[in-house]
């Protein structure tokens, strides 16, 4: 339930953001509240990953001006992994491989890091351990999984499903899902929305970036935006993505140039 | 000995610099120190006097040679080294080095410290001990007999000679329990320290050894040692060698290994310690069918030097080679690598592969890498590749992003780089102690 009175997770005004010096992000504005699900659509190189590492704290995209408030202080100057004990989770594009660092063990290093972060105690291994076959049930992963080392050998749909396992470890206040669906077989791609919805709660909020009105079957967002060229150019309900994928992002941007 | 200058060559001729005059005197030096603690009579005074000769026809190493290059000796120049010596070290102080389920024998300063070894039982047809468990035929077959004996360190070891760890399984003997040869040194004052090991596989053998150089403190001194590891046919041997050496010490080791047909050797070298240190590795395939793998891994902090050189000789058909050495590199650390593959004529339908990578962990670390294919068959798979990189900015930030703060994440991705290496030692509890050093 979204109510007038939901408080406000994210708050990102007039955003700009450069990558090697060349601008990237153009001005971008968006306001989640909790218990709401946003997607964000748009043509590749709009800016959809470089606004998510914005807000994860990435040391490469240089933010040039604008705020970002989350729960109510200024995100933009903490550290990638104090926004990360805070409650911020980015499930990444393109999630990245440690060999030798055991999938259970990284996952209760992180966890714990948020626990100590919180105050409170760190979860020893056997509690840990419980903890973590309950969060595999959510997305259907195998335990042998948590011996491999993280994401090593993993295939393109496993790696995205470890991931989703990391944000049901973590328990985000806000989920960002940086086109978690990619990749993923049919079956893959229901289990992990599946999870997603499991995980949404009217206390965090997800901010989905997808290229497919498919994956917005599963999970429904409350509100689609299009970006494009670093800001987002159109707002609406989730049948903008059905007209997105019937019409492709064209008329969208005539009506952004008509306009502006 | 008094040298002869025709006129013709004598305007070319410069007089001996005083610094290769120092070199020469140190030499000298190290081999009366090397001779000095060789017990009176004994029956390898004849290896020790030929191996002396060799000494005194080469001069001591600059980096005008060529395989001396990166790796300057000249602050060893400058220490004043006296003769190693015995000394009384309690089983507390080794405590934390010993390994559970292995046979240990003990060195202490090149000395056979036998109340620290702890033999345990062994197969009748299994010889673990000091020279004097071995034959004068096993002795005289295989002792200072590896190719490259000559060279001028191992040559001074030789010179000094007097005793060395001995393993020697007999013909189809498997040993399971690993064999843990560890050379204590410990010095209130400089010393020229000189431990040596002889392993021998007779055909379809196999062994686990545990080459082990720990200091009990941080003191200087020079260790200058040599492992000499024989294959014979079919036979396996899986050696793993740890250089921990004090900060502030000198470490050349050399390691020559012969394998005959279808032998199978690993070894799998860890390097941390020394201000300085060489490992000369030198592998000789002499039989059809062998099969080398060599894992490395280097780790260098502060102003350590570091250095790798290896050779692999493939003589026969069908032999391989795989290599994968490793650098860490901090601070203003140096390492060095220079990997030699030879593939002669005769070495047809060979497959060698080798891979360098090095992770630099700060602007001024350095490292000189050099790979030296010398292919003459033509009907051969020969592979190698070297990198340089540094810690990515994208590995990091995927942990931090996981809430794991920014010096831990650096530290588990260094371990990352080192685990391909690490993960090949054959025991868990070394493993976890070299892992808890990174
Ligand atoms: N490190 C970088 N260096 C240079 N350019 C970059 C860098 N990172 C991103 N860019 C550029 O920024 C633009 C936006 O990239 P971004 O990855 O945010 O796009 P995207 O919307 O996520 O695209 P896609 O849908 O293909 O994932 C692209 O033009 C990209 O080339
Ligand atoms: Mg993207």
């Amino acid at each position: 339930m979204i109510t007038e009175t939901s408080e406000t997770i994210l708050s990102v005004k007039d955003l700009t953001a450069n990558v090697d010096n060349t601008p990237i992000l153009k001005g971008m504005n968006l306001e989640i509240k909790a218990g709401e699900i946003h997607a964000i659509m748009g043509p590749n190189g709009s800016g959809k990953s470089t606004f998510s590492k914005v807000l994860a704290g990435h040391p490469d995209y240089e933010v040039t001006g604008g705020e970002v408030t989350y729960l109510g202080q200024n995100l933009l100057e903490l550290d990638p992994e104090e926004r990360a004990r805070s409650g911020v989770f980015l499930a990444f594009q393109y999630p990245l491989e440690i060999p030798g660092v055991s999938n259970l063990d990284f996952l209760r290093v992180a966890y714990n890091s948020k626990r100590k972060h919180a105050g409170l105690e760190e979860l020893d291994a056997f509690d840990f351990d419980d903890l973590v076959e309950q969060k595999l049930e959510i997305v259907k992963m195998d335990a042998s999984f948590l011996n491999r080392s993280v994401n090593e050998g993993f295939s393109g749909g496993e790696k995205k499903r470890n991931e989703i396992l990391q944000m049901a470890v973590l328990e985000p206040k806000l989920a960002i899902l940086d086109e978690t669906d990619s990749g993923l077989d049919i079956d893959a791609l229901r289990i992990v929305a599946n999870g997603v919805n499991q995980l949404s709660t009217p206390d965090n909020a997800m901010l989905i970036i997808t290229h497919y009105q498919r994956l917005l079957e599963y999970i429904v967002p409350d509100y689609v935006h299009v970006m494009a060229n670093g800001r987002i150019i159109r707002t609406g309900g989730k049948e903008l993505a059905l007209e997105l994928e019937e019409r492709g992002y064209d008329w969208v941007l005539e009506a952004e140039a008509v306009a502006s | 000995m008094s040298i002869q200058v025709s006129p013709a060559n004598l305007e070319f001729s410069k007089p001996v610099s005083s610094a290769a005059q120092a070199r020469a005197a140190y030499l000298t030096k190290l081999l009366h120190l090397a001779q000095s603690t060789v017990a009176e009579t004994s029956e390898l005074q004849a290896l020790r006097d030929h191996a002396a000769l060799r000494v005194q026809e080469q001069t001591f190493p600059s980096t005008r040679d060529e395989e001396w290059r990166f790796t300057d000796l000249s602050d060893l120049l400058a220490v004043e080294l006296a003769a190693a010596e015995r000394s009384a070290v309690t089983p507390d102080a080794i405590a934390r080095f010993v390994l559970p389920d292995t046979a240990r024998l003990v060195f202490v300063n090149g000395f056979y410290a036998p109340e620290l070894s702890d033999l345990g039982t062994f197969p009748a047809r299994l010889t673990v001990g000091n020279l004097s468990s071995a034959s004068d035929q096993q002795l005289q077959t295989y002792l200072g007999q590896q190719s490259g004996a000559e060279e001028v360190f191992t040559a001074l070891n030789t010179a000094g000679l007097s005793d060395a760890g001995f393993v020697f399984a007999a013909k189809n003997l498997v040993v399971d329990r690993p064999i843990h040869l560890l050379f204590v040194s410990t010095a209130s004052q400089p010393v020229l320290i000189q431990p040596r090991c002889l392993v021998v596989a007779e055909p379809n053998s196999s062994l686990t050894v545990i080459e082990d150089h720990i200091s009990l403190g941080e003191s200087v001194y020079f260790t200058n040692s040599v492992a000499e590891i024989w294959l014979a046919d079919n036979a396996q041997i899986t050696h793993t060698r740890i250089q921990r050496d004090s900060q502030s010490a000198f470490h050349i080791g050399k390691t020559a290994v012969s394998q005959a047909r279808s032998s199978r050797y690993t070894c799998t070298a860890v390097s941390f310690g020394a201000r300085l240190s060489r490992h000369n590795l030198n592998i000789y395939q002499t039989g059809e069918q062998t099969e080398t793998a060599l894992n490395g891994l280097t780790v260098l902090k502060g102003e350590q030097v570091g250095d790798t050189h290896s050779s692999i000789a493939l003589s026969k058909p069908y032999g391989t080679s795989r290599q994968v050495h490793k650098c860490i590199i901090d601070d203003r650390a140096h390492g060095i690598f220079n990997g030699k593959v030879f593939v002669p004529k005769a070495a047809q339908l060979t497959d060698a592969g080798q891979l360098n990578r090095t992770l630099l962990l700060s602007p001024k670390a350095r490292v000189d890498t050099k790979p030296q294919l010398e292919i003459v068959a033509d009907n051969v798979k020969c592979t190698h590749g070297a990198t340089v990189g540094q810690l990515e900015t994208d590995e990091l930030f995927y942990l931090q992003s996981r809430g794991i703060d920014a010096s831990s994440a650096r530290k588990l991705l260094v371990y990352a780089f080192a685990y391909e290496i690490l993960s090949q030692i054959p025991l868990e509890s070394l493993r976890q102690s070299l892992t808890s050093q990174l």
